[in-house]
């Protein structure tokens, strides 16, 4: 009785850690999830609920304990920053907190912002927004702490828009402020927002996030830093630079990695192969045929795929990279798509989705596509059985009936 | 017999205690507000902020006025804290069905003696649950010192001016006047000038905003590799204007220049010449009638320095990353009488389309944005024109 108890408790535990979407591009930021959504589906029929969003904004939605958190911004000036969350069953509108930008707020106007999509230790939200204000609050809005990082640096800012996401890793939250004034990249205790580190950066406009990369056995981290003039690995406790990788690589599109491995964007696409015990990063492939720009590559189990800014998806064997099949689509991409369900999502900027069946080695065909009727710049969210898209002024949740 | 007795004291423990508890209640709520109003930047104080916060958000709708209250004084980050408390207290009451003390609410956002933040953030908590709040309180704020609060009251006020209009009133342009005399959005003045033009008044864009328009221009000093912008080349160390110096294509001279664009725009490109990797100075004399305080404040897409009176207001090397007015703001002090307004503009060498903008515009005014006009400035003989004081705001 009590060993059925444990392992009931275990599975909901599996189930509901599975149902979650905690970051831009899902839980290890590789795009890819372990989640069942519909590969077609009618508006009438299996879209659950879209409802109206405040403001503007191009973030991602995270999904947490039942709760669907979106940025946005508001105001004339653009300076109200908004936190809102949503019940994830109904869509209901459980609280929504404001806050007055300490820092910039132009930004392009295809932008916003709300441009760097929040992250969540699943306890907490962390959102961060252009202007550079980092706020933490709890899951039901109460507010933990709140840094002005560009109130504390008042150069740092890009009137273009800022759009690195922050990273949760090891108790900390790091955030990367890369710009042509203060440049730099922090790392803040998750519980009090109190500065741990704070390493400075290129000076030059940069959006990629930081990310993590695992060791083998999945219980250390390194913190990975990307920018035009290279990578940089750093030990998320102490900042402390522990290896570098100096080549040219994407200002937009973020790297992706595997334990031990990481998937940048440079040169097209590079793998880097760094085992737990070195400090110099190999070359394991390199090829400027798999080109993701400026979505960030998507890391299947034995595939990685990378999309173009003119629709095309490239499907390359992980271990060497060679294409093993390519799949043109319609428009202009900007969102990293997701993979699940053996499928790709793809979404282009006038508001189209692609669901791209992805499941055979040598080709891929187009399953399904489906019109919002708005544009969209936001990297879809899978949980569960479900998709979550921000289109311009709506979110969508889309099931399996 | 003796029951009466023993029911008073009873009433009246119970009441010396209800103030005793509200009296303590209060004096520990100002000292938590007072740890959030402590906090630094960098997370100076985050630990006790944390716990100090979580007191005051437990407080009840009662004791809302004295969390707004608690913005007064308080920088941008404390008030985010106080904020993010004041509407957790609002939510929280609103959804167990009790009521928000409107009344106090109402009086709040009518006392400018409170933060501007914290009236409108009032406003907005009484909005809320008053749909009469905004017809009541807004129309009177178009000259007030919270410019979220005045921009409603301008739009409203534009509204009132559009009726008219299509009713086909003359006071329709009277009540435009009143509306852009107070206005102080961007979007909401150009608006305005445009419905004012469509009924025959021409306004005077760049003294409403207070441009400056003349300027003496000196350039091309080198900014290869974007080396320039520290470099203090002569105009840096005096400003003598019949001077010639050695510029970086040979030597260089002021040259007088007036801009015509309604929102002061100096295109360097025009007046002095394209020059990639290059560094203009430019310089106005400005007349101010008192001795006052100030903001100056710039847009450019290039890297831009601005002193005044020889002290350096705002120095940012950035280049193209978009332009918007007021796009950088330094405060400052001005004399009364003659003061010195130097500009340093550095083109970098982008060869991007996009990048081939060298142009800055200025303007000096208060911190609400009304203008400060030099007092040797010709205004047009317009049949409408800006008033050279300001309008008196209302409010901190």
């Amino acid at each position: 009785m009590t060993r059925a108890i444990c392992f009931t408790i275990a599975v909901v535990s599996l189930c509901t850690c599975g149902a979650d979407w905690l970051r831009f591009r899902g839980l290890d930021g590789a795009g890819a999830s372990s989640g069942t959504p519909p590969v077609k589906w009618s508006k009438s029929k299996d879209v659950t609920w879209s409802i109206d969003t405040p403001g503007r904004g191009v973030s991602s939605p995270v999904i947490v304990d039942g709760r669907v958190i979106l940025t946005a911004n508001e105001g004339v000036k653009q300076n109200r920053l908004l936190v809102v969350a949503y019940s994830e069953k109904t869509g209901e509108l459980l609280w929504r907190r404001e806050f007055w930008a300490t820092g910039r707020t132009a930004t392009h106007p295809t932008s916003a912002v709300a441009a760097p999509s929040p992250a969540s230790d699943g306890e907490r939200i962390y959102a961060f927004y252009s202007s550079n204000d980092l706020i933490c609050l709890d899951l039901d809005g109460n507010l933990q702490w709140y840094r002005g990082l560009a109130h504390d640096y008042p150069k740092a800012g890009n009137d273009v828009g800022m759009a690195a996401s922050p990273l949760v890793v090891d108790n900390t939250v790091v955030v990367q402020i890369e710009n042509q004034g203060d440049s730099f990249a922090a790392s803040l205790d998750k519980r009090t927002g109190e500065t741990k580190w704070r390493v400075k950066r290129p000076a030059m406009a940069n959006w990629s996030s930081p990310i993590a990369m695992p060791s083998s056995d999945r219980k250390k981290y390194t913190v990975l830093l990307q920018s035009g003039t290279g990578l940089t690995a750093h030990d998320p406790q102490t900042g402390a630079q522990v290896w570098e990788y100096k080549q040219p690589c994407q200002t937009v599109s973020s790297a992706s990695t595997a334990p031990g491995l990481v998937y940048l964007p440079s040169n097209g696409l590079t793998v880097l192969s760094v085992p737990d015990d070195s400090n110099s990063p190999e070359i394991v492939w390199e090829s400027n045929r798999v080109n993701p720009n400026p979505a960030s590559p998507v890391i299947g189990d034995d595939r990685v795929y990378a999309l173009s800014r003119a629709g095309v998806v490239t499907c390359a064997d992980r271990s060497n990279g060679d294409i093993l099949w390519q799949q043109r689509l319609r428009g202009t991409f900007w969102a990293t798509p997701v993979l699940a369900n053996g499928h790709l999502y793809a979404v282009n900027q006038d508001g189209r989705v692609f669901v791209v069946d992805a499941r055979s080695k040598t080709k891929a065909k187009i399953a399904f596509d489906f019109e919002t009727g708005e544009g969209i710049l936001a990297s879809p969210a899978v949980a569960g059985d479900s998709l979550y898209i921000r289109s311009a002024t709506k979110l969508w949740k889309i099931s399996s009936n | 017999m003796h029951r009466r007795p023993v029911l008073l004291c009873g009433i009246a423990y119970v009441i010396y205690a209800c103030v005793i508890c509200q009296t303590s209640y209060a004096a520990d709520l100002a000292i938590e507000l007072a740890t959030l109003r402590s906090i630094g930047p960098k997370g100076a104080g985050h630990v006790k902020a944390i716990a100090a916060w979580k007191k005051v958000a437990e407080s009840d709708a009662s004791h809302l006025p004295t969390v707004l209250a608690g913005m007064d004084d308080a920088g941008i980050l404390a008030s985010n804290w106080i904020r993010s408390a004041a509407e957790t207290i609002a939510d929280r009451e609103r959804k167990a069905g009790k009521d928000l003390p409107t009344d106090k609410l109402d009086a709040f956002v009518r006392d400018t003696s409170h933060s501007p933040r914290a009236r409108r953030l009032a406003f907005e908590l009484l909005a809320q649950v008053d749909t009469t709040a905004r017809a009541r309180i807004i129309p009177a704020l178009s000259k007030d010192s919270s410019l979220e609060l005045r921009r409603d009251a301008i739009a409203m006020a534009v509204n009132n001016a559009k009726q008219l209009a299509n009713d086909g009133k003359s006071a329709a342009s009277g009540a435009y006047q009143a509306a852009f005399l107070n206005a102080r959005d961007v979007d909401q003045i150009k608006d305005i000038a445009k419905s004012l033009k469509e009924l025959g008044v021409s306004v005077d864009l760049p003294a409403h905003f207070g441009f400056v328009m003349n300027w003496q221009l000196i350039g091309p000093f080198d900014n290869k590799d974007k080396g320039g912008f520290d470099v203090p080349y002569a105009p840096e160390n005096e400003i003598k204007l019949n001077e010639e110096y050695l510029g970086v294509k040979g030597k260089v001279k002021w040259l007088a220049h007036t801009t015509k664009d309604d929102f002061g725009i100096v295109d360097i490109n025009k007046a002095v010449g394209k020059h990639m990797g290059a560094v203009c100075y430019a310089y106005n004399e400005f007349d101010s009638a008192t001795a006052r305080d100030c903001e100056i404040r710039i847009g450019s897409a290039n890297g831009s320095k601005v002193w005044l009176n020889g002290k350096l207001i705002t120095a940012n090397h950035v280049y193209h990353t978009g332009q918007e007015i007021d796009q950088y703001r330094g405060s400052a002090r001005l004399r009364k009488g003659k003061n010195q307004i130097l500009v340093k503009v550095c083109q970098n060498e982008q060869t991007d389309n996009w990048a081939q903008k060298w142009e800055f515009q200025l303007r000096v005014c208060d911190k609400l944005g009304t203008a400060i006009l030099d007092t040797g400035r010709a205004l047009p003989k317009a049949a409408f024109r800006p008033v050279r004081d300001e309008s008196k705001t209302v409010g901190r």
